[in-house]
């Protein structure tokens, strides 16, 4: 098991062309079946309200008519934490490891049998992205029929939250294996429920670690750390694409891709006049 | 009628009057207790705790309930390793407050968690790398030292005394307190830490991470300090409250003005390192993640600078002026200004360390998130309170907490 970086073991990552997204939901949706994520018949309370998938509406803040929106699907970022060794922000402060990092795969866990409900892991997530079950899931009648049998539901009390859906790389896992090449996933083999149901084909998910995958082929992740920050690793070389708070030393594995420069800014937080100069570094490989 | 249990010579009020007392905080109580059990029953729906306030008004009252309950862990510090010997006066009282504290934040923690069954996983899956791990551990093992600083004040009860085998237990066990006062000392400085290192580690938040020495950030060591520099504000606030209900002095004056002074110095020391961190992180920690000071205190209508200058210079300097200062700390209305201060200030520091780090968008394009407790979380808040009320008035009616009681309130002969 390779802890450093883990570069010869599959890194698991999306890149979200924002550019392509039009805010369908979709993905939301399609997250929800796969996952059987619990809803309440009232939906309206967005801070209790269960989204792996969570779509934000971003403007420019300009008047019309130079007013542009854009649509961002945030999924859990599967953090690569500090220097990309795997002490994600949830993983690092979790008291009972019911949420782990995967050096294997890159992809951070949840372990809801393990979970007692403590929520620091939400605390630590500056996205969002983890949420608890303040109520028991509760399914319209008939509906618990069609639930999908690979993932289980969740109780009252504990977190959740994306796990690229887990299962399906299990089950890649496990056809490779049958075909006697386990240590070889297809990139079609093992795709995520939203990047499959995106009508616009703007989430590409695969192996960073592999060259020959699209998802590498897009984002070109720098194998360095970035000599401006020593917390951040693979960072992506294509200068249209960010990470959200790349700044703080997360290394998510969810990239973001815009031709527009006021999309790019909002990615993360800068002083005044500091996006300016920082642009100019974005994409730059590090070494060479 | 309960005169055979109340300390010899002591005098205390009839027991209707005390029961009468006594039923109107245990209605408090109730409430308390009738709302734990909701949340017990129904879950943490019962809260107004969302997705984005994970943790809120429970964890302020944990974190807050332990700093004030410093006073024990110092004070005992103080009385049995740097052998100051006046402190045998307050020794007492100080750990029934932190008993009655640390039991209250093993409670509401109970409460807390979504899973409350599942608690011992904490211990029986510890991840090492948690703040919140060594929490539990150093809590736990310094409320199991708190019950041990407890008992031989129980034992000395005037019937548990006639037991020759109390009587003795509690001589002996007075006589050993110096290891177990130590043992306390050693594990509050690692729980009152971690308890700062838990706010001061979540790097994916600008406004509480801190950088610090090894694996401790700079909160692990200044909670660990306002703790001790705060703690016996509460001890004798608690002290004053208690002498004012009772209407007698329990303690001596040059007791309350040692304590005081230690206390005083503690606050200097503590909040011009308090400065120096929060001016670090302003100028250097969050400008080099993207973040001005002003991000942290304006756009919302809660949280603004206010809090900060209240918090450090209101709430920290001017206690710590007042109680440095002979002549002020002697001053019994100056001196109770500044011991409410520095209790409210040390509650601030925590409230901020927990509330306000929730508030603060991180990402560019979210909002202040607010929130106010519902009434569930309010009662089981004040549950801990309505406990440490009755415990105390039990402790205060039964033991003998306050070795210089008798001397202070001497009925006098009437001469002609």
């Amino acid at each position: 098991m390779v802890q450093e970086n883990h570069n010869s073991a599959y890194k698991f990552g999306m890149v979200i062309d924002l550019d392509k997204c039009t805010g369908c939901g979709s993905c939301m949706v399609s997250c929800m079946a796969e996952n059987n994520v619990p809803f309440k018949e009232d939906e309206t309370n967005k801070k209790d309200s269960i989204t792996w998938m969570r779509v934000y509406k971003l403007t420019n803040d300009k008047p019309f008519p130079d007013t542009e929106v854009v649509y961002m699907p945030r999924p859990c970022q599967q953090c690569g934490g500090k220097g990309d060794h795997g002490h994600s922000p949830c993983v690092s402060v979790c008291p009972a490891v019911a949420t782990d990092y995967g050096y294997d795969t890159g992809i951070v866990s949840q372990i809801y049998t393990r979970c007692f409900g403590c929520r620091y892991c939400m605390g630590a997530c500056p996205y969002h992205a983890r949420y608890f079950n303040w109520w028991d899931p509760k399914w319209p009648e008939g509906m618990e029929k069609y639930l999908s049998p690979n993932v289980s539901p969740r109780m009252r009390g504990v977190v959740e939250k994306c796990s690229f859906c887990y299962h399906r790389y299990q089950a890649a896992r496990d056809k490779a294996y049958a075909h006697g090449n386990k240590d070889h996933i297809k990139e079609e083999d093992y795709q995520t429920a939203c990047t499959t149901a995106c009508p616009a084909g703007a989430i590409v998910f695969g192996d960073l670690n592999n060259p020959a995958h699209e998802v590498h082929q897009i984002v070109k992740p720098d194998p360095h750390p970035d000599p401006r920050n020593k917390h951040v690793a693979g960072k992506s070389r294509n200068p249209k694409i960010f990470r959200l708070l790349e700044r703080l030393g997360t290394n998510p594995k969810v990239y973001y891709l815009s031709e527009r420069e006021w999309v790019r800014k909002q990615g993360d937080n800068y002083l005044e006049g500091e996006w300016e100069k920082i642009k100019n570094h974005h994409g730059k490989a590090s070494h060479g | 009628m309960d005169s055979a249990l109340i300390p010899e010579g002591a005098k205390r009020c009839p027991l209707p009057k005390f029961s009468i007392g006594i039923a109107i905080v245990s209605a408090v109580l109730l409430w308390g207790v009738y709302a734990m059990f909701l949340c017990w029953f129904k879950g943490l729906n019962q809260t107004n705790m969302n997705d984005y306030y994970g943790f809120a008004l429970w964890i302020w009252a944990d974190l807050a309930v332990i700093a004030v309950g410093g006073g024990a862990f110092f004070t005992g510090l103080l009385k049995y390793i740097f052998k100051i010997d006046e402190l045998k006066n307050i020794i007492n009282f100080a750990v029934i407050i932190g008993f009655i504290c640390y039991s209250s934040a093993l409670l509401i923690l109970a409460i807390d968690i979504g899973q409350p069954l599942r608690g011992w996983f904490i211990f029986w899956h510890a991840n090492v790398h948690s703040m919140l791990t060594e929490v539990a551990f150093c809590l736990s093992a310094y409320f199991a030292v708190l019950t041990i600083e407890f008992i031989p004040n129980i034992l000395e009860n005037r019937q548990a005394n006639k037991v020759p085998f109390f009587h003795h237990l509690a001589h002996n066990m007075h006589g050993v307190m110096a290891i177990f006062a130590a043992t306390g000392a050693f594990l509050s400085f690692f729980h009152q830490g971690s308890l700062g290192g838990v706010a001061g580690v979540m790097y994916g938040r600008p406004f509480a991470v801190r950088e610090g020495l090894l694996v401790w950030p700079w909160t692990f060591f200044l909670f660990t300090w306002s703790a001790a520099a705060y703690g016996p504000c509460f001890t004798l606030l608690v002290t004053k409250t208690t002498e004012a209900i009772t209407g007698k002095k329990l303690v001596k004056d040059n007791v309350i003005h040692l304590l005081a002074k230690i206390s005083g110095w503690m606050i200097v020391t503590y909040i011009i390192a308090k400065i120096i961190d929060t001016a670090y992180w302003a100028m250097v920690t969050a400008p080099s993640l993207g973040f001005n000071l002003s991000h942290f205190y304006t756009d919302n209508s809660f949280y603004g600078y206010w809090m900060l200058i209240t918090e450090i210079v209101i709430c920290g300097v001017v206690p710590g002026a007042i109680l440095i200062t002979k002549s002020t700390r002697e001053n019994p209305k100056l001196r109770l200004v500044a011991i409410i201060l520095g209790t409210i200030g040390v509650c601030l520091n925590r409230w901020v360390m927990v509330l306000q780090i929730m508030a603060v968008p991180v990402m560019s394009f979210d909002t202040w998130a607010l929130y106010i407790p519902s009434w569930q979380e309010i009662a089981t808040t004040v549950l801990p309170v309505a406990y440490g009320v009755i415990l105390i008035a039990f402790a205060y009616r039964y033991l003998p907490v306050f070795p210089q009681e008798q001397e202070l309130n001497q009925v006098k002969p009437v001469t002609e």
